[in-house]
Order: C-alpha cells, then sequence, then structure tokens
C-alpha cells in the first residue's frame, strides 16, 4: 500500500483563521511521531489532513505515491482515527460496534480478537453508552484498527484511560510500530509519548517548529516541548 | 455495495427497535397535528377529501422533520458520521442506507397515520390502497431523499433544525402538492383514478431526478472541501 506519508507545504485556512501555515513533514513505517503543540497551534487540523477528512488549502500531502486529491475507497481503507469523539454508535454493543465497522472496512471475523486486545471481554455486550470514558477510548481505538491500518493516527488517546489502560495502549502501539505501521500521537502526556516516539514534531502557530526523528524513543519530550512549543 | 446499504440500514433498524425515538416522536406529533385539524376541519363527523388529503401529507411533512433531524442526530452523536465516511466504503451506500432506514421509520408512521384519517374524518382511503400506497411510497421517497442528504449535510450547524425546515420545504413542495392531489382525486365521491396515476407517475419522475442527484451532490456536500 504506502510505507510513508510525505507532507509538503501543506497550509488550511477557515475564513480569515489559518490554522496551518506551510507544514512539511515525512512519516515513515516503523516510526511513532509524537505530534506536540500549544492549544491552536494545528494539530487536529493536521491530523483531519492525514486522515482525508479535510482538503488542505494549499500544498500536498502524499500516502507513497498516491496524492491527496486522489484519496479513494482504497486510501481510506488504510487509515485509521482515534479522535476526540469516539466514532462509536451508544445504543449498539461494543462487540456490534466492531462488527459493524470491520464489514464496513469489508473484513469480518476479528471483532472478538480486537475486543481482547483492548481488554473489552466482559463489557463486549453491553451498549456503548454504558462505557465508561476510558472504555470507550479503548473501544474506539479496536474500531480504528479494523481495517488494519497503514497510518493510524491518535488524538489525545491517552485520555480517560486509567493506569491499567495507559499501559496497554503505549504495549500495542509499540507492538504497531515494530509491526511497520505509521503512527501519529497527538498527545499533552509527554511522558506517556516519551516511551513511544521515535520522531517528534512540535507545531507552533500552525508551523513546524521542531521536527527530529531517531532510532531510540525520545528520552526527555518535556524538554524538547519546553524549547519548542 | 447493496450489502454495505443493508448494513448502514440495519444499524439504523436495530438502533429504533431498541430505542423507539424516532417513530414514537413522529407518531406522537403526526398524531397531534391529525387531532388538531380533526377539530378544525371535521364537520357532521366527515372532512371532504382535499381536507383530508392535506392533513395527512402535513402531518407526513411535518413529522417526518423531526425523524430526519433525529436519524441524523445519531451520526452526530460521538461524531459517527466522520468514521462512516472514513471507511472505505462507497458514499453512495452510506447515503443510500440513511435514506431507507428515512423511508422505513416515515412508512411506519404513514400507516398509523393513515389509519387514523380513516377513523377520525371516515376518509374511504383502504378503497384504492393500491394507488395510496403507490403516492405515499414515492412520496416517502422523495422527501427522505432531499431531507437525508439535508439533514446531514447540515452536520454541526446551529440551529440545524430550523435551518433543515427552511432549507427542505421549499425544494419538497412539488412532492406535498403531487401527494395530496393525488390522494384527494382518490378521496373524491368519484375517484379520479386517472389522476391519481398521473400523481404516482409524477412522484416516481421525482424521486428519479432527486435521488440522482442526491447520490452525485452527497459526497461534496457532506465531506468537507476546505
Amino acid at each position: 500500500m504506502f510505507d510513508h506519508v510525505t507532507v509538503e507545504g501543506v497550509t488550511k485556512v477557515y475564513g480569515r483563521q489559518r490554522a496551518l501555515g506551510g507544514v512539511s513533514l515525512r512519516l515513515e513505517a516503523g516510526r511513532l511521531c509524537a505530534l506536540l503543540g500549544p492549544n491552536g497551534a494545528g494539530k487536529s487540523t493536521l491530523l483531519g489532513i492525514l486522515s482525508t477528512l479535510l482538503r488542505p488549502t494549499g500544498g500536498e500531502v502524499r500516502f507513497g505515491s498516491v496524492q491527496h486529491r486522489q484519496a479513494g475507497r482504497t486510501l481510506r481503507g488504510a487509515i485509521g482515527l482515534v479522535a476526540h469523539e469516539s466514532f462509536l454508535y451508544g445504543d449498539l454493543t461494543g462487540r456490534e460496534n466492531l462488527r459493524f465497522f470491520e464489514r464496513l472496512y469489508g473484513g469480518g471475523g476479528r471483532a472478538q480478537t480486537l475486543l481482547s486486545r483492548v481488554g473489552l471481554d466482559e463489557a463486549a455486550d453491553r451498549p456503548v453508552r454504558t462505557y465508561s470514558r476510558g472504555m470507550q477510548q479503548r473501544l474506539a481505538l479496536a474500531r480504528a484498527l479494523c481495517g488494519q491500518p497503514r497510518l493510524l493516527l491518535l488524538d489525545e488517546p491517552f485520555t480517560g484511560l486509567d493506569s491499567s489502560g495507559v499501559a496497554a495502549l503505549r504495549t500495542l502501539l509499540a507492538e504497531l510500530r515494530d509491526g511497520g505501521v505509521i503512527l501519529m500521537l497527538v498527545t499533552h502526556d509527554l511522558a506517556a509519548a516519551a516511551e513511544l516516539a521515535n520522531h517528534v514534531v512540535v507545531l507552533r502557530r500552525g508551523k513546524v517548529a521542531f521536527d527530529h526523528a531517531q532510532s531510540a524513543p525520545f528520552a526527555r519530550l518535556d524538554e524538547v516541548y519546553a524549547a519548542h512549543a | 455495495m447493496l450489502r454495505l446499504v443493508g448494513l448502514v440500514l440495519w444499524k439504523d433498524l436495530v438502533v429504533e427497535w431498541r430505542t423507539r425515538e424516532i417513530v414514537s416522536t413522529m407518531l406522537f406529533f403526526a398524531v397531534i397535528v391529525m387531532l388538531i385539524f380533526s377539530f378544525a376541519f371535521l364537520s357532521e363527523g366527515r372532512a371532504s377529501g382535499d381536507a383530508v388529503a392535506g392533513i395527512l401529507w402535513t402531518a407526513i411533512a411535518f413529522s417526518g422533520t423531526l425523524g430526519l433531524s433525529r436519524a441524523a442526530d445519531r451520526e452526530r452523536d460521538g461524531d459517527a458520521l466522520r468514521a462512516l465516511l472514513l471507511s472505505p466504503a462507497p458514499r453512495a451506500a452510506l447515503y443510500l442506507g440513511k435514506t431507507a432506514g428515512i423511508v422505513i421509520f416515515m412508512l411506519a408512521t404513514e400507516l398509523v397515520v393513515a389509519a387514523l384519517s380513516t377513523v377520525l374524518f371516515g376518509a374511504a382511503l383502504s378503497a384504492h390502497a393500491a394507488e395510496l400506497s403507490g403516492l405515499l411510497l414515492l412520496g416517502t421517497i422523495g422527501y427522505a431523499a432531499i431531507g437525508g442528504l439535508f439533514s446531514l449535510m447540515l452536520g454541526r450547524a446551529r440551529s440545524r433544525d430550523v435551518l433543515l425546515a427552511v432549507v427542505l420545504y421549499p425544494i419538497i413542495v412539488p412532492v406535498i402538492i403531487a401527494g395530496s392531489k393525488g390522494t384527494s382525486s382518490l378521496l373524491e365521491s368519484i375517484p379520479d383514478l386517472a389522476a391519481a396515476r398521473y400523481w404516482i407517475k409524477f412522484l416516481a419522475v421525482f424521486d428519479i431526478v432527486f435521488v440522482t442527484l442526491a447520490l452525485w451532490a452527497f459526497e461534496p456536500l457532506i465531506v468537507e472541501r476546505g
């Protein structure tokens, strides 16, 4: 499918408000990119563009050799997104939600595996509206994995998770990273990201203020953040 | 494609079966409208065919708007619409699945409303059930085809419920006129079947045109294009 994503001079303007002002970066398979920055820096907008749900005002995004504007069904199927909202149906059970999205992605039969992977076996047959915020977050992650994505975008995935949930998510993300998935993680939880990220991008006022990739995870993301955000 | 239309429809039907939210709201509202009109138009236990047809289609139009709003709200809760749009499923399948759900919810309401018309106004609706069914089915498809598109398009807009009525009603006026004219012709003392069939054909053409347009417009209108 694709093993890298290239963002070149991407801008995004909402009316008179410029959310992104010429962002360029490259995401690669096997790397987890921590996208950091203060509120309003343009992180969620960039995630929206990478998910293909938003179109950039200017610049270019390429998924391997496929351009953003040519994004079709195959490309959409290779992208997973965990956003602020759960993207789930509250009146369906966790299992029904996963089966529904699995079938939308043309697959089937992995719902139970995904439920186990995010630790929701026991709650699988309860309506999602009865889930806690953390449980919904776990299920949202499982939903994002339904299509076995090549690019997984995560916007504050640690929100609402208890300590065991955070640990399980870290393990899962590390597995996906080492398995060759391209990951982008937006978070303010620098400690959680520090153990995972081997690529850090700091956005400030819609522009890249820092972009560095290395083989090992970053030990002190807080210092990087303090210096550049 | 059909499998995905069925999947989206299945999801909406399961949620509705559990909550019974959309049909019960539509029914409640439609029945209230019928009762209010019954006080205004009943004379010696009967109402004229024109009045019954107008009341029936007014109830359908108003209650349908409630159903459209609530059906779209289900996709807004948890922002599930974005998950649908992000999936590799053809956008046309998503649109058709949602529209099919709205059609079924509206038809369920119309069944009760038509029965109530017979009870309240003494209207002989069952005498030409095939023609009436044709009018209701085709009118509902046209209504849902446009309404489903607009209700999803309005997304998170403020005052979306008001906006829905403002943008929807001018376009579905032909559906309401055709439906009420056709129904009225069936309720005359000597039913005018030719007129009813004319309006059925009119609705069929309307549906073909607007379902095609909606399929074409769904993706550019719903997916953000910056």
